[in-house]
């Protein structure tokens, strides 16, 4: 790949760092430090803790260090305790509700056999991913930066179904719902829904398959919905039943949970049938990036290339440039992209660094998209502590 | 494909077993109302929950946590526990608790 290095203009000592508040990572809460150790769930490296049940386990940010996110590193997010280990070939999709012609059932082998199969590839991240970076705190799974992973998914088109079954115009929310639910059956089980354009679209999937292998039981097999674009909220693992309906979900994963204050964060994509007013579904996530190659307070050799890599990705534009600082955000220098693997896709970027002199080197990434959007300096909080952009800054201490 | 079912259910059960041997390692902190956060809350998901949301929780966010679980989650949970719950949680995991 080429890189490119580039000199800096400040040198350590003397400099004026900016460091706002905004800037410095809040961290996550102590308890969840204590907590957050690496645990070998089967089928995966290890990950690090966040709960123990339901699983909930982030990627380490060294192991996010490449365009696709492999399978035994991808995170792992369950809401509810009872994950039953579904027998594949015994299991059946239920398509149907009231605002569908015909309803239909399928085996993995009918929807493999009888619709186009189609390859995105897609992050998907957890609209909680770095909660536990909030300041200040808010209650939750306390997730770091690692929430979150990119890959290539395989299956069929959801709107393949939906016509084959005949979608009424009555249609205002296409729902799904997987095989999880909750110890009592007074917890409300996990189910969300769309509107019917988003599920319409070419790139909203029905997917078997991540990159090149079966989904891995803790990632939702057999089948999980691929919303390309949006939350991972809305890619229902185990998916047993998709429904269209004639009036909005009463659940509260939709009412209540997943919500963010309305007019706080700048989206196109709206679910105008569950908003009201003080809050809003989310949907599309904003444009973000990861230094995956450098550690807070690494030693650097003096006029020696220090390599730093990372992953950039947002909602579905694509993004258009990545630029590094090595000084706080002073200056500014454009990274290389590596290849660009469609617009729902991480996308790498690298840039070498050469101190010219001893000292401190706050280095930072700002992605932007290709509608212009950038990652915030301020959080912008909310109570539920998503859509947390605000760029990392690692000091690199050069001697 | 007897044996492989046979194979299968044996996985199953030894992710379950590595699952429980290390919810059993987790020990929250010992005071008054211990035994019923480890009788109720247990019940729905692990206690690493608690000591990950901690301690930057006030009362009224850990008592808004505890009606959410009862109200939203479904949780049966009778009042005066609740408080007590409450109370735990507060004293133990909550701003400015004691470390460990």
């Amino acid at each position: 790949m080429d890189r490119r290095s580039f000199m800096l203009a400040a040198a350590g000592g003397g400099i004026l760092t900016l460091s706002p508040r905004g800037l410095l990572a809040a961290g996550l809460p102590s308890g969840a430090v204590e907590i957050g150790t690496l645990e070998t769930l089967p089928g995966k490296v290890p990950l690090i803790r966040r709960s123990l049940r339901p699983p909930n386990f982030e990627t380490p940010v060294d192991l996010l260090d490449s365009a696709i996110t492999p399978n035994r590193a991808f995170f792992v997010r369950w809401h509810l305790s009872e994950i039953p280990e579904v027998d594949s070939s015994k299991w059946k999709l239920k398509v149907g509700g009231p605002a569908l012609t015909t309803p239909a059932e399928y085996s993995l082998d009918d929807l493999k056999r009888g619709f186009e199969q189609i390859e995105v590839v897609a992050v998907c991240q957890c609209s909680g991913s770095r909660r536990g970076l909030s300041d200040p705190h808010v209650p939750g799974v306390e997730w770091g930066y690692g929430a979150v992973g990119n890959a290539r998914w395989k299956g069929v088109r959801l709107r393949d179904l939906l016509n084959k079954s005949g979608l009424k115009k009555e249609a205002v929310e296409i729902a799904f719902d997987g095989a999880d639910h909750g110890v009592t059956a007074a917890t409300p089980d996990f189910q969300k829904s769309i509107p019917p354009w988003k599920a319409l679209d070419e790139n909203t999937l029905l997917a078997w398959e991540m990159n090149g292998e079966p989904l891995p039981h803790l990632n939702g097999a057999p089948l999980r919905v691929i919303v390309p674009g949006w939350t991972a909220t809305y890619w229902m693992k185990m998916l047993t039943s998709i429904e269209a309906l004639d009036k909005p979900l009463a659940t509260f994963w939709m009412n209540t949970a997943y919500r963010v204050p309305k007019g706080k964060f700048a989206f196109a994509d709206r679910i105008l049938t569950q908003e009201n007013d003080a809050s809003t579904p989310i949907t599309e996530m904003v444009v973000n990036s990861i230094i995956t190659s450098i550690r807070e307070g690494q030693k650097v050799a003096v006029g020696q290339d220090t390599d730093v890599r990372g992953i950039a990705w947002d909602g579905g534009y694509g993004i258009r440039t990545v630029d590094v600082s090595a000084d706080g955000g002073r200056s500014w220098t454009a990274a290389d992209l590596g290849q660009d693997l469609g617009r729902f896709s991480f996308r790498t970027w690298r840039i070498a660094i050469r101190p010219p002199k001893a000292g401190d080197y706050p280095v930072m990434a700002r992605a932007t998209n290709r509608q212009g959007m950038t990652q915030t300096s301020e959080l912008i909080f909310n109570p539920a502590g998503y859509h947390n952009n605000v760029m990392q800054r690692i000091v690199l201490v050069a001697a | 494909m007897k044996s492989a079912l046979v194979l299968c259910a044996g996985a199953v059960a030894v992710i379950a077993t590595l699952a429980l041997a290390q919810e059993s390692k987790i020990e929250l902190k010992p005071g008054p109302g211990r035994d019923l956060v480890m009788g109720y809350c247990v019940m729905c998901h692990s206690l690493d929950y608690i000591q990950a949301n901690s301690p930057f929780m006030t009362r009224q966010v850990w008592e808004a946590e505890v009606t959410k679980m009862i109200k939203a989650y479904g949780a049966q949970v009778p009042p005066d526990d609740a408080t007590k719950i409450v109370d735990y949680l507060t004293a133990n995991y909550g701003v400015g608790a004691p470390a460990k």
